[in-house]
């Protein structure tokens, strides 16, 4: 395990802002942390990063206990938390250098990085007249400066326009496949970590309601039968004289929930029997938007 | 000791186009250079006076605006400057997650205001100096030349410097905790008048409040009012309000590092 916690609880006063959260984030993997706004995801992170000391629990990194390795650890960790933190009186190359100069990295991989991330054009341009996504650029820049083994990335696609979401996209998922990085990125829309999460955690009101591979999330959500018909409400009626479970009905579908094939032909000939037309029937996985929504609101 | 000089180096990168560094040069430029001006106008007024007269007039002149009132708002301006760089970029999270012990981030910042402190008050030595030299070039009537005053002037830059500290650490913890200019800036405004005040007060017990103590480590440098010859100056380092000024940024600096690691990175 790249990351793996114990019981970390954190109080900011009366409030406790993490409870009893047990991480484990394997090496290689693209690690989606998903919550809705202040469910304690940024917390968590700048507890990762020791910039909020422990209060109760354990954080090992890299086999290694935090406090008391603290600047080994940092030392291989690249992190960008919510905004990038970049000095707008400098341009993006002399934010780089700066970072190099603290890190003791050759300058020539400014220029590396620079083009990694498309600013090579914009590198002597005051990063105070840098766009959303260029900055959001830059930090990320700033963030893999020292080729770091674990990157930490918090909200990092936010404010980023759907272009801008996509090459960060392929940048990380180039990054774990091609250069065996560990990601841990933090969102709070599962959509956008979806296509590229290797393993999920979800976490709401600082509780840690789900952990697993992105395939365990997808096992948990039920399957469905949809149908569209000419006349879905009728049709959902006499389905239920049937002893069918209905889901769901709208104009256009309803749905049914699946248990097997012979069940689907089943509906489809009694349908056609009763003189339904039927338009489509087919097997559905639940979207993992909703089985999100599912799990942070029935907690 | 190797993140201390990363960081400070990487201080100094990062500041060296701003206003808060460049004040710290343009400041003893700028009034050394008034200065200059009012002298070579007035000229005829001044040649009758020996070398020595002539000096400590220039000196005193840029001394007295210096320490009582400009020092002090320097300090607040320069400790701000330091710590608003990392307040408006966001980055104190940033610079705490770098492998860099903490100690030594912070150290470096502390030690760069005071290194531009030390800076400009050196800058005031050396352009008093120069300008002094030439004026005594320009108009050879005003006798600079006779009399060397750069020791005494080393010496008293040197008091005035240890005299600041007690006024930088304050200012230093109030800017690196309070992101607004508001705060430290009215609480050293505040301060400054203050002291200035108690110094010229001659209150005895000024010593002990730190917004004072360049106004008392001057008082007690200058050379005594009187009639007669003029004494060679002595400048006592160990005086009162540089024991408290000394005192001051120790205690202040430490507990400025225990917050720090108290303090919640935003």
């Amino acid at each position: 395990m790249v990351i793996s916690t114990e019981g970390l609880t954190f109080n900011f006063g009366n409030q406790t802002v993490v409870k009893s959260l047990s991480l484990q984030v394997p090496e290689g993997s693209i690690y989606g942390f998903l919550g809705p706004n202040g469910a304690g995801k940024t917390t968590t992170i700048k507890l990762l990063l020791n910039l909020l000391t422990t209060q109760q629990g354990s954080i090992h990194i890299f086999e290694k206990e935090l406090q008391s390795n603290r600047i080994e650890i940092l030392s291989q960790i690249g992190s960008l938390i919510e905004q990038p933190a970049i000095y707008l009186h400098l341009t993006g190359k002399e934010n780089l250098l700066n970072r190099a100069l603290l890190l003791k990295i050759p300058a020539n991989r400014v220029d590396d990085m620079l083009a990694l991330v498309h600013l090579t054009e914009a590198a002597n341009k005051k990063a105070g007249k840098y766009s959303l996504g260029m900055k959001q650029r830059l930090g990320i820049a700033l963030a893999l400066l020292s080729d770091p083994k674990l990157l930490i990335l918090d909200e990092p696609t936010n404010g980023l326009d759907p272009n801008g979401i996509i090459e960060i996209r392929e940048l990380l998922v180039r990054l774990v496949n091609d250069h065996n990085k560990t990601v841990f990125i933090s969102s709070h829309l599962l959509a956008e970590i979806e296509r590229m999460a290797t393993h999920v955690g979800i976490i709401d009101k600082g509780e840690l309601l789900f952990q697993g591979s992105i395939d365990d999330l997808s096992l948990l959500s039920q399957p469905l039968i949809q149908i569209e018909t000419d006349n879905t409400v009728d049709a959902a009626n006499f389905l239920k004289t049937h002893k069918f479970t209905i889901v769901d009905v709208n104009d256009h579908y309803l749905f049914v929930s699946y248990t097997s094939k012979q069940q689907m032909g089943d509906i489809n000939s009694l349908l056609n029997k009763e003189g339904y037309t039927i338009f489509s029937i087919n097997k559905q996985q639940k979207d993992l938007e909703k089985l999100f929504l599912d799990i942070t609101q029935h907690a | 000791m190797k993140g201390f000089i990363l960081s400070f180096r990487s201080e100094f990168y990062k500041t060296r186009k701003t206003a808060g560094f460049w004040s710290a040069v343009i400041l003893p430029l700028l009034l050394c250079l008034l200065l200059f001006i009012g002298f070579y106008h007035n000229a005829d007024k001044l040649v009758s006076n020996p070398g020595m007269v002539l000096w400590l007039r220039f000196s005193g002149a840029i001394l007295g605006v210096m320490g009582s009132l400009l020092l002090p708002m320097l300090i607040v301006f320069i400790a701000y400057s330091v710590n608003s760089i990392e307040h408006k970029a966001d980055t104190w999270k940033t610079l705490f997650s770098l492998p860099l012990s903490k100690l030594s981030v912070y150290a470096a910042k502390y030690f760069y205001a005071l290194f531009l402190v030390f800076l400009c008050l050196a800058l005031f030595v050396v352009f008093t100096i120069i300008f002094g030299n030439f004026l005594g070039i320009l108009n050879p009537g005003l006798r600079f030349r006779d009399y060397n005053m750069n020791s005494i002037l080393l010496q008293i830059y040197f008091k005035l410097f240890l005299s600041s500290l007690g006024i930088l650490s304050i200012q230093f913890l109030l800017s690196l905790l309070f992101r607004d200019f508001l705060k430290p800036m009215g609480i050293g405004f505040v301060g400054t008048i203050t002291g200035v005040i108690l110094a010229t007060s001659r209150w005895q017990y000024a010593y002990w409040f730190p917004y004072s103590h360049p106004m008392v480590a001057l008082t007690a440098a200058s050379p005594p009012r009187g009639k007669g010859p003029m004494q060679p100056m002595n400048i006592d380092f160990f005086t009162n309000e540089i024991y408290v000024s000394l005192a001051i940024a120790v205690v202040v600096f430490t507990a400025g590092y225990f917050i720090v690691l108290k303090k919640s990175v935003k």
